[in-house]
């Protein structure tokens, strides 16, 4: 009955480069009491997925976006009443068409008759809970009216409510059952109607809607639902509209279908308009990683011991890199429109892959030109953690300025990856193999040897960056890894 | 039919069972000579001698461990607590021992405790609880709380032939001001069979004891309104007629559950959750509970007016269960 202010939980903005999002579970229904920064509902974006919280408290009064639809940001998803509010029933709401063949001829009872008792906040003893936990209206279905409602196929949206907040009561239901056709007159006391409900011996193991005794002039069709003739518009929203579903593809044998995931749409958005944008080309440089192995060996135990992290060859390398994307600007920059733009800062992008093998998301270390070899490996392991338990914030897979893709895990020794738009380059990394090599000795003379030799890839835009640019840049990651200086790194 | 006061009944069922059977005995504190701090053994001693009507020290151990001593023996004794709040003194006899004997060693235990019982005439802390949820909870015990003369009188004489222990909650708020016809000759009521106070079909109110007769006024302001309230007194809380009560929330599908006891752990409390348990595609409300607040029983007359049950609050509850 209140019609205290409703609070509008909308699309949030998950970062400068979102425009839409796609609701992937709401985590309370209608008429679930929610506190201020509960996790009301999941959605899932290009970039990220994640939860959002409940922008205040109250009582969830309505969805208006189901699970599944994607919409643009600052669209309102639902809407929050205040505690022990009466939801839907009571908002403005923009038309509904109505069923096909249902004559909004009659003006429906207004629900204030539930106003009968008085509900003022008088302090007594007595707690009243249904003030408290009702606030849901007519999208509350009380379990005696859910199972009528079943056992005769009774839309309880149909049903005219006398209830609270316009609620559906048993009262209703059966007098709608027993009326089989014209509306109830929302009156109290009204005859207990209470013979169409079948014997109920013991607690019934419900829903079986067969042996309900049906009124003469029915015939017991499936599907359809016996709706009588003249109804009264019933003063609620419907749920909102479903999205058009897009044609289906046909299938043919042993084909399955699948819908893509918002990630997947992204990913597929982005990958093509990457190869449309950047002229793709790839450099490789084999390294001898025997320096940094042997120099991992020693560290990694002194750095799981006092810092409890695990520094990986993509830790070194990624922090080879950034001392050479500092003497090319150019690889660390972009094209953006006619101009250059090149900037103090590296941001290195992280390609991880997600647990489910479904996905693929680039977590950006910020700033990372002012991180010394233990604090990229502490901040790659954090950001790859929190990538794979969707702990991510929207601002940390954004403003990366060069990408470290590492599909050497798999033994992959060489790759052509593509660009993170609007990055200029992504620096492949790959499986270190041991290799016989050819070296020379003390004397100058030519042995070989068994040494860890790695690839590496330059995927750079040729529109911005020249070959002999990248291979200069290529060579001197080389150098930096094969001659690793530890107090320098 | 003679109508009775509620304690004239008590004290005629008793009367009657004792030239009934010669085992039966009755020892508390000035049952006696004083014949009972509410009078019900007055004039006992007259009749029985006092070795049937005893009079027992200030121990309410000694009489609650007595009694199950003369159980043991084959009597069956009827115990007077002056008040029902000083039977925590006898937990342990009452609890450890009378309660769990049958199952320990095979040898009934047929003892009754009349316990006056309940609030309304500022009695305080001490004088004014409802402690039957306690014993509810402990098995082996069985729960008694008449709310009209008629049954004061049938359960008083189906306690006493039990062959269980049985705590029989008398209210005290009841002793004179409710009053009703009884039959001369001797009736037993049995135990988990409730009763039909008034009939109706649109919300049900369970309870027992006094707030019978709080929830009978509140329904008679409601019928006005074309709210028929069914009312439930249960009259024994162990075993309690729990079909009864779930025929009655299928028919009605609102429930207020009732008690002047406390709210939490009340028995109220294992009542709302078989309803929940056993019947909740019936329901079309949540189910409503009025108890006391969760304090001792204050004693200022406007403070215990607040704190017990009322028969407007009552009134509210239903109305809102109405409009529901």
């Amino acid at each position: 009955m209140s019609t205290g202010t409703q609070i509008e939980v909308v699309m949030p903005q998950m970062g400068v480069s979102v425009s839409e999002g796609t609701i992937t579970k709401w985590l309370k229904q209608p008429g679930e009491a929610i506190a201020r920064d509960e996790l009301l509902l999941e959605i899932s974006t290009d970039k990220v997925d994640t939860e959002v919280p409940s922008p205040g408290e109250g009582v969830l009064a309505e969805i208006l976006v189901s699970e599944g639809q994607t919409v643009d940001v600052g669209t309102v998803l639902g809407r929050i009443g205040p505690a022990g509010s009466e939801a839907a029933a009571s908002a403005p709401e923009e038309p509904v068409p109505a069923p096909a063949s249902v004559e909004p001829a009659a003006v429906a009872p207004e629900p204030a008759l539930a106003a009968a008792a008085p509900v003022e906040a008088a302090p007594a003893p007595v707690a009243a809970p249904q003030t408290e936990t009702s606030g849901n209206g007519r999208a509350f279905v009380s379990p005696v009216v859910a199972r009528i409602a079943a056992e005769h196929g009774v839309d309880t949206t149909a049903v005219a409510g006398t209830g609270t907040g316009g609620r559906v009561t048993k009262k209703d239901i059966l007098a709608f059952i027993e009326s089989g056709a014209s509306a109830p007159a929302a009156v109290l006391p009204g005859p207990p109607s209470t013979e169409p409900q079948p014997p109920a011996p013991e607690p019934a193991p419900i829903p079986e809607p067969a042996p309900v005794p049906r009124p003469p002039d029915e015939t017991p069709e499936p599907q359809t639902i016996p709706v009588p003739e003249p109804m009264p518009e019933p003063p609620t929203p419907r749920p909102p509209t479903q999205p058009e579903p897009a044609p289906e593809p046909q299938l043919g044998p042993g084909e399955v279908l699948e819908p893509m995931t918002a990630m997947r749409r992204g990913i597929a958005d982005h990958m093509r308009r990457s190869l449309d944008t950047s002229a793709h080309v790839t450099s490789a440089i084999e390294v001898d990683m025997s320096r940094v192995v042997a120099l991992r060996k020693k560290l990694k135990p002194e750095y799981e011991r006092t810092h409890g992290v695990n520094v990986t060859y993509l830790a070194f390398i990624a922090r080879a890199a950034v001392e050479t994307l500092k003497e090319y600007p150019w690889i660390n920059g972009e094209l953006r429109g006619e101009s250059i733009v090149t900037r103090s800062s590296i941001n290195l992008g992280f390609a991880v892959e997600l647990a489910d093998g479904k996905g693929l998301i680039v977590p950006v270390l910020k700033n990372s030109e002012t991180l010394n070899l233990l604090g990229i490996a502490k901040g790659v392991a954090d950001i790859a953690e929190r990538a794979r338990s969707k702990k991510l914030l929207p601002d940390e897979v954004q403003g990366g300025t060069f990408t470290i893709t590492n599909p050497g895990g798999y033994g992959t020794f060489h790759g052509t990856p593509v660009i993170s738009q609007p990055q200029a380059g992504i620096l492949g990394t790959y499986a270190v193999v041991k290799r016989p090599w050819v070296i020379q000795d003390e004397m100058g003379q030519d042995v070989i040897a068994v040494r860890p030799i790695m690839n590496l890839t330059l995927t750079y835009d040729h529109r911005l960056v020249d070959g002999a640019l990248a291979g200069r840049f290529l060579r001197d990651i080389r150098e930096r890894l094969e001659s690793w200086d530890e107090a320098a790194y | 039919m003679p109508e009775l006061t509620y304690i004239q009944a008590i004290s005629d069922a008793l009367r009657q069972e004792m030239r009934r059977d010669q085992r039966v005995f009755v020892l508390g504190q000035d049952v006696g000579v004083y014949g009972g701090a509410f009078k019900v053994t007055l004039g006992f001693q007259e009749e029985f001698g006092p070795w049937r009507v005893m009079d027992a020290p200030l121990s309410e151990t000694a009489i609650v461990g007595g009694a199950t001593g003369a159980a043991l023996m084959g009597l069956r004794p009827v115990a007077e607590m002056q008040f029902a709040d000083f039977i925590s003194c006898a937990w342990d006899h009452l609890v450890t021992v009378a309660a769990k004997q049958f199952f320990r060693g095979r040898t009934p235990v047929p003892i009754v405790v009349r316990l006056p019982s309940g609030g309304g005439f500022s009695g305080g802390p001490f004088h004014s609880q409802n402690p039957e949820s306690s014993f509810a909870h402990i098995p082996g015990l069985k729960i008694v709380c008449p709310a009209t003369p008629h049954d004061a009188k049938g359960l008083l004489a189906t306690s006493i032939e039990d062959p269980n222990p049985v705590l029989y909650f008398e209210h005290k708020h009841l002793y004179r001001r409710i009053k009703g016809e009884v039959p001369e000759e001797r009736y037993t009521i049995p135990f988990g069979q409730a009763r039909v106070h008034r009939e109706g079909d649109d919300a049900v109110v369970v309870t027992w004891g006094a707030m019978v007769h709080t929830a009978s006024d509140a329904a008679d302001q409601l019928a006005g309104e074309g709210f028929e309230v069914e009312i439930l007194d249960l009259r024994t809380l162990i075993p309690w007629d729990k079909a009864r009560v779930l025929e009655s929330v299928r028919r009605c599908s609102k429930v207020l559950v009732l008690h002047e006891d406390t709210r939490t752990g009340g028995f109220g409390a294992e009542i709302a959750a078989t309803i929940a348990e056993e019947a909740f595609e019936d329901l079309d409300a949540p189910v409503v509970r009025i108890a006391a607040p969760d304090t001792p029983v204050p004693f200022s007359p406007a403070l215990e007016k607040a704190f017990l049950p009322q028969v407007e609050d009552v009134v509210k509850s239903l109305q809102e269960l109405a409009a529901y």
